[in-house]
């Protein structure tokens, strides 16, 4: 039992080295799956809450008080978001400058399938974008006034960032020459009625759960 | 190493047993006091009478959110719950909610408070009525049994009720509509084994003044779904967290199998 | 190549090619770990006592862990700090899982130290040449009071407010300063904000970087003295021919191994209180925390944590409050000086005679009655036991330097033993 220096080589010859590679291996293997597996909980903590969840859920806009050629920023999800009442001589233009866009039909850009259109909207006269600069998220702001004096003769009418200068039409689709390389994002929204705007749902009916 | 392994065993045994006897676990009901009338009863021992809830219930734990918000929203609120988190995992539809169980003027997404101004309720009842939230885990499930079926008619209280599990409470009796009014009857007890020790009232059982519109066994179901309800409010993840726990324990049993194995083998070397 | 080839005697990994050699021939991290694993040898008769050392640190990690991220969620401040666990125990995806991990973890982390402590009374680890390592011990355990003290206010439910109020007005019998000290610690005229808050910074803070202080010097000690075993046999004393104790075994491998399947086990008896029985019964979380701190309403009846009560049941069994309050105090303090109190030529209980093991025994007892006593209402018959058991509590210690001296010990052997 205290046989004197018995484990002195620690190399007993009927050592089965596979058996205990094996369980080294498997053991070590079962530990690092365990491991992951606890840092889940931990990774997912710093998710959503479900009150920040709560709070994102989408938002009811009432458009009667909104003018033509007016535009209005209600939050959600804490983003602004534009919505633009354009009127027709804005609509015409849209079709005019492809040209000068990056991403004229949308192909590279961020909307919901129903906004991937030329207007990028549901309705031609109704404008709704996340007003945030694909760029580095500072926030355009509105230039309307076609042949804008700080713009140029051949501006359109659109937005332009502050930050760093890049430019987007009046369907926020950015203009050659900008730094932001994709078009502003429309976010989800649908209509319920003539002027009541649901921002955050894809459809009426499921308002309840975003 | 066989004794690390029967020292395993014999504390997994400890916990284990006890998670069997926590108020959630699902328990037959107690027997309820024999109908009022009958001859030469036993006294009625509310104290030992138990929940017996089961939080893995979604039918029951539904009908305890109809209850709840029927017959308490009133007067109480559950500040920390949401309806729609309450509706989730409860399976409750959306519209199901919204329609029968969200109170006028609040939405799916919002905490379930009530629309009693704190200082009316503090002007009517003395003290404003409690927020239910935690209700069944500062007191117990057991307790909130016990309360809600121990209510008795009392002329000189101001609620002219009173209760034998929360004596002078401000609540009046709310559910008497469905469970009756009933009486308390007592015997009398001498209070020690002392000779001429005085006599003293003790409780004995209910006397039925009125009936409700439940029977007793539908009124205590009704309790217990409310109760039920009340629990799985007070900690709303634990069906969840005791599903991941089974996970969690055969994983280590299995990992510390290994771990043993590996140990063994090592251990050959030493002598 | 000149400064390349550069690297102390001994730090053979500093010749190692690629990334490893460079990192080591500029840190010594394989002759640190080479040091402090497989190059040290511990006695080979290690019993189930010896897995609590690793167990409290393994506690130890996972307690920053949790409060690391327990801190991201909660809100410290009189009116926010409940309503935000509440936050993180319904809102925070796994916040419940956080929340019970750290609050069954200060119960397991007192259940692994209480063992570890116990361990070295059984086998006389804290006599020389340990008296530093047992006192590093020592002090660990002070500051894992402090801390658990300090993280049980931070809830702000009814029991941690009067937790704080009877603990800090503990303060308040010291002779002169006792009622400004009482003042200053809440900094303000009752437990209120300002001592929540100055509550949160000690236990988040300042009371873990003491703690990890003291547990690196009492590895740095143990390290040096090397490890008792049950014997109580000095292995260094027979070493072979290359130097190694014969009665060694490396760490590493060894011992490594061992204490891994020790973590699983134990993890494995974890996981079921946090899963299953969070509150386990009301001996990890009262009923009473439940509710909000109210200034108005003590709850009824009050005790401390169950790792906390055989002191609380000595303080409340002296019907006065400055005695009881220092017999409280001795009786913990009385570990402190061990070493110096046990004059056995023997270290093992294995080897003591039968008034040791008596003294020991009746410690034993008493300390588990003193437990629950502490979680009894205070009435009798309790006071009258809690004073009867706090005898054999302190002849423990202090009658020590007499029976430990007159004790019949045995023969100790020249070579460690396995038992059964």
């Amino acid at each position: 039992m205290t046989e004197a220096g018995a484990i002195a080589d620690h190399q007993p010859p009927e050592i089965d080295e596979s058996r205990r590679k094996f369980l080294t291996v498997a053991t070590g293997a079962t530990a690092g799956v365990g491991v992951v597996l606890a840092a889940v909980p931990f990774a997912a903590s710093w998710a959503p809450s479900e009150r920040a969840k709560a709070l994102g859920a989408p938002v009811e806009v009432d458009l009667s008080k909104l003018q033509v050629g007016q535009m209005i920023t209600p939050t959600w999800r804490l983003q602004p978001i534009y919505i633009v009442r354009r009127d027709p001589s804005m609509v015409d233009k849209l079709a005019q400058h492809d040209a000068q866009l990056k991403d004229p039909k949308s192909q590279n850009s961020v909307q919901p399938d129903y906004a991937r259109n030329e207007m990028r909207a549901r309705r031609a006269d109704l404008l709704v974008l996340v007003g945030i600069c694909t760029h580095l998220g500072c926030l355009p702001k509105q230039f309307f006034d076609a042949g804008d004096p700080v713009l140029g003769a051949d501006w359109p009418g659109g937005f332009r960032c502050p930050c760093h200068g890049s430019r987007f039409d009046l369907a926020g689709r950015v203009f050659n020459g900008s730094p932001a390389s994709t078009n502003l994002v429309v976010p989800p929204y649908t209509l319920r009625s003539q002027n009541t705007l649901v921002i955050g749902a894809d459809d009426a009916a499921k308002q309840g759960a975003a | 190493m066989a004794k690390f392994a029967s020292l395993v065993l014999i504390l997994l045994g400890a916990p284990l047993a006890l998670a069997a006897s926590e108020p959630a676990a699902t328990q037959p009901a107690a027997t309820q006091p024999a109908a009022a009338g009958a001859e030469a009863r036993a006294p009625v021992r509310w104290e030992t009478w138990r929940a017996g809830n089961s939080v893995a219930d979604n039918e029951s734990l539904q009908r305890g959110a109809r209850n709840f918000m029927n017959y308490c929203i009133g007067c109480h609120s559950l500040k920390y719950m949401r309806y729609q988190r309450m509706a989730d995992d409860m399976q409750i539809p959306t519209a199901v909610l919204t329609a029968n169980l969200v109170a006028p003027g609040s939405t799916n997404l919002d905490y379930i408070t009530t629309s009693m101004p704190a200082e009316d309720a503090a002007n009517w009842f003395g003290k404003t009525p409690p927020d239910l939230s935690l209700i069944a885990r500062s007191r117990s499930v057991d307790y909130l049994y016990r309360f809600l079926k121990t209510f008795y008619s009392d002329p000189s209280s101001a609620t002219l009720s009173d209760n034998l599990a929360y004596p002078t409470t401000a609540m009046p009796a709310v559910l008497s509509d469905l469970e009756g009014v009933k009486a308390a009857v007592y015997r009398q007890v001498k209070s020690s084994a002392a000779a001429g020790a005085p006599m003293e009232n003790v409780f004995d059982h209910f006397e039925t003044i009125s009936p409700g519109n439940l029977t007793p066994d539908q009124f205590d179901g009704f309790v217990r779904d409310t109760v039920n309800f009340l629990d799985y409010v007070g900690d709303p993840a634990q069906v969840e967290r005791r599903s991941i726990g089974l996970w969690v324990v055969l994983f280590l049993l299995l990992l510390s199998a290994l771990a043993l194995m590996l140990k063994k083998e090592y251990w050959k070397d030493v002598h | 190549m000149a400064p390349e080839t550069a690297g102390k005697p001994g730090n053979r990994a500093a010749s190692a090619a690629g990334l490893w050699g460079w990192i080591n021939r500029r840190l010594p991290v394989e002759a640190f770990l080479r040091a402090s694993a497989a190059d040290y040898y511990a006695p080979k008769n290690f019993n189930v006592w010896y897995f609590f050392g690793s167990l409290a640190l393994m506690v130890l990690v996972m307690q920053l862990v949790t409060g690391i991220f327990l801190t991201m969620f909660y809100k410290v401040g009189a009116a926010t700090s409940f309503d935000s666990v509440e936050f993180i125990m319904r809102e925070v995806p796994y916040g419940w899982l956080l929340r019970y991990l750290h609050s069954a973890g200060a119960s397991a982390f007192f259940l692994v130290v209480y063992l570890h402590m116990y361990r070295a009374l059984l086998y006389g680890s804290y006599k020389a040449p340990r008296e530093l390592l047992w006192l590093f011990g020592m002090f660990i355990y002070l500051a894992l009071m402090a801390e658990a003290f300090l993280g049980y206010v931070l809830p702000w439910g009814n029991m941690s407010f009067w937790a704080a109020t009877v603990i800090v007005n503990l303060f308040g019998t010291i002779p002169v300063i006792g009622p400004g000290l009482v003042e200053w610690i809440r900094g303000d005229y009752g437990i209120a904000d300002a001592t929540l808050n100055r509550f949160f910074s000690l236990h988040v803070a300042a009371v873990p970087l003491v703690l990890l202080l003291l547990v690196a010097l009492h590895l740095v000690a143990l390290h040096e003295v090397g490890s008792n075993n049950p014997d109580g046999i000095e292995i260094y004393d027979k070493k072979d021919a290359r130097g190694r104790p014969l009665d060694g075994i490396p760490f590493h491998p060894y011992y490594t191994v061992k204490d891994i399947f020790g973590v699983c086990a134990f993890l494995t008896l974890f996981a079921i209180v946090v899963f299953f029985v969070p509150t386990l019964g009301d001996l990890f979380m009262e009923k009473a925390n439940f509710e909000p701190a109210n200034p108005l309403s003590t709850p009824d009846p009050i005790s401390p944590s169950w790792y906390f009560t055989p002191y609380y049941a000595i303080l409340r069994a002296v019907p006065d409050q400055r005695i009881g309050a220092l017999l409280m105090l001795l009786a913990v303090v009385s570990f402190f000086f061990l070493p110096w109190l046990d004059r056995s030529p023997v270290k093992s209980m294995r080897y003591r005679g039968w008034i040791s093991k008596s003294f020991l025994g009746a410690f034993t007892i008493s300390f588990l009655v003193l437990m629950y006593l502490g979680m009894q209402p205070a009435q009798e018959p309790y006071v009258t036991m809690a004073r009867v058991f706090a005898i054999p509590y302190f002849a423990y210690f202090w009658l020590m330097p007499f029976y430990s001296r007159i004790d019949p010990v045995k023969p100790v052997p020249e070579r460690v033993t396995f038992h059964g």
